[in-house]
């Protein structure tokens, strides 16, 4: 089975945002691979071995620095990568990224795409849906259980309230959620070994942007709170609080 | 100007209640731009013409596909764009709405503004949507180029319009897809989706064990309230990830948010900050989450839950 894996290089959870310039600041920021492409990159070397052929190829847009996400990629035990090379790359729109990985793997044989749900630095769980319509390939996103039978692919997401299943066919997209995988650490041995493998640098054009920021800034501060009081006790305070002050009771 | 499009949700053959937000927002942006909103639902169902007229749309069509399809609904409405000149489409930030959204966008070769929680109309040509990053850590304030494409959003931050208008109903073929539901399950608790309930009571170490849950269910049930948790207790295998809120879970907006035991990471506030009112009940006075709440109590969740269960018994709602 022949599997993309899209890896996004993102600033870490843990990242107190702090802006410049319109963009998040960079100073003192821990990059890493998003953490749902983790979920996706597992379930690639997975699928793979359970065939028991096949490669898979992590693909990355970056401004080049996505090298260290991609190496970790290999070092999981991806075959090779392909870090798809632009200087605006770090600012891009999710449609303007879906239109550039799309055409950065044009041509390229696969019967599986696999995307994290979202990327955890711009929220908009746009990429991989987008880039199956551009390809013209089923996709089913935020898929938490995935099983391949033959051609037939059948996966499982939480909706609001509900599970759905949704049946395709091969070659198709999944977007992956958390629940999906654990996914590995590299070993050792898989990170001196990720050295070795191929990872090609291509220069890629961007189409003009189909967004437009206009502003960042931190969300509104909230109104200062108080404390109603200690243990039980503090209950009718509290209750009282909610009906009069705030009601919301 | 063009007219505005909204896809509705629905499921089981019943509309989603959020869906009537999404077309009191595109109404907004509809009479700031005197033009009309048009609404495409991609599959069968009960669609009340005074429903969601009064909620804001002007037309109503009704796809014939029995089941959903995302890539055949994608396609529906991408269509219905095209022959109707709607250059903005609208859906409700949810799985399916934010899954939809970015195929349409694809579709009609436009831009994507995924889960806004405002809209500014004063350009009434090209709005700005108003979008939480970084988990709700900051917010963009962005425009689609040359207004065209799809924004989704957020639900519990858009009203319905309460006109008195009936909408037209009409029927339409649907696009066949290749990516079908075949079945879907709901869940048995019966209480709302933490993603969309107006009231939620969340849950985090402080409940000592999985088994205390049920101290936070007696609450939610005498709120009406959804089930949330943090990420600590999803990943010690508490609770279901479906109820996660944070970071790398939901993120929920509701009037009335219990944080119960919980210490307050910044990735389980990113996921909950939004919300209108946040009660918080920690043993630990210098736990984070009080410095975010509207109003907190410094106790043990075990005491303080059944007597606040108990009290709200009391309360006429």
């Amino acid at each position: 089975m022949d599997i993309i894996s899209f890896v996004k290089r993102v600033p870490a959870t843990t990242t107190i945002v702090a802006i410049k310039d319109q963009q998040l600041d960079p100073q003192g920021v821990e990059y890493v691979m998003n953490p749902y492409d983790e979920f996706a990159v597992e379930e690639a070397l997975k699928l793979r071995d359970e065939a028991g052929s096949g490669s898979v190829l992590a693909v990355s847009l970056s401004d080049g620095a996505a090298q260290k996400e991609l190496r970790t990629a290999l070092a999981m035990g991806a075959d090779e990568a392909l870090l798809l090379n632009n200087a605006e790359a770090g600012n891009v729109d999710c449609m303007t990224t879906a239109r550039a990985l799309a055409d950065g793997v044009q041509g390229r044989n696969f019967d599986l795409l696999l995307f994290g749900k979202q990327a955890v630095d711009r929220d908009q769980h746009g990429v991989g849906p987008a880039v199956a319509t551009i390809l013209g390939v089923p996709c089913i996103t935020e898929v938490v259980k995935l099983t391949i039978e033959g051609d037939k692919v059948i996966a499982e997401r939480e909706v609001e309230g509900a599970r759905e299943t949704l049946e395709a066919s091969l070659p198709c997209a999944i977007t992956c959620q958390k629940g999906l995988n654990e996914p590995r650490r590299a070993s050792l041995k898989g990170i001196m070994a990720a050295k070795k493998k191929p990872l090609e640098t291509r220069e890629i054009e961007l189409a003009a942007a189909s967004m437009e920021v206009v502003e960042m800034a931190l969300p509104p501060e909230r109104p200062a709170g108080r404390m109603v009081g200690e243990g039980a006790a503090a209950v009718p305070a509290l209750i009282d609080a909610l009906r009069a002050e705030a009601k919301v009771l | 100007m063009s007219d505005i499009l909204v896809i509705l949700e629905s499921r089981d053959g019943a509309l989603r209640p959020v869906s009537l937000e999404t077309l009191g927002a595109a109404r907004q942006l509809a009479d700031a731009r005197g033009s009309q909103v048009l609404a495409v639902a991609t599959e069968q169902g009960t669609y009340d013409a005074a429903t969601l007229g009064a909620a804001g749309a002007d037309k109503v069509l009704v796809a014939d596909a029995t089941a959903h399809s995302a890539d055949g609904a994608a396609a529906t409405a991408a269509r219905i764009a095209k022959e109707q000149n709607c250059n903005l489409v609208m859906a409700a930030s949810t799985v399916r709405g934010r899954d939809l959204g970015a195929r349409v966008a694809a579709l009609m070769g436009g831009g994507l503004a995924a889960d806004c929680i405002a809209m500014d109309c004063a350009d009434a040509a090209s709005p700005t949507f108003t979008r939480p990053v970084y988990a709700g850590k900051a917010e963009l304030k962005v425009r689609l180029a040359n207004g065209v494409g799809v924004a989704t959003l957020r639900g519990n931050f858009f009203a319905p319009a309460g006109r008195s208008a009936e909408a037209a109903v009409e029927n339409i073929a649907a696009e066949a897809g290749k990516a079908n539901v075949s079945g879907i399950s709901a869940q048995s608790s019966g209480r709302p989706d933490v993603a969309e309930a107006t009231r939620v009571v969340a849950g985090g170490r402080g409940l000592g064990s999985a088994d205390n849950w049920h101290l936070l269910e007696s609450l939610a049930d005498a709120l009406g309230a959804g089930l949330g948790a943090s990420r600590a207790v999803v990943d010690a295998g508490w609770r279901p990830h479906s109820e996660q809120v944070g970071q790398t879970g939901k993120t929920v907006a509701p009037e009335l948010y219990f944080a119960c035991g919980i210490s307050g990471a910044i990735q389980h506030l990113a996921g909950m900050r939004g919300s209108k009112v946040i009660v918080a009940i920690n043993k630990d006075a210098d736990a984070p989450i009080f410095q975010h709440a509207t109003f907190g109590i410094v106790g043990d969740v075990h005491e303080v839950l059944p007597a606040l269960t108990e009290a709200l018994a009391a309360v006429p709602s």
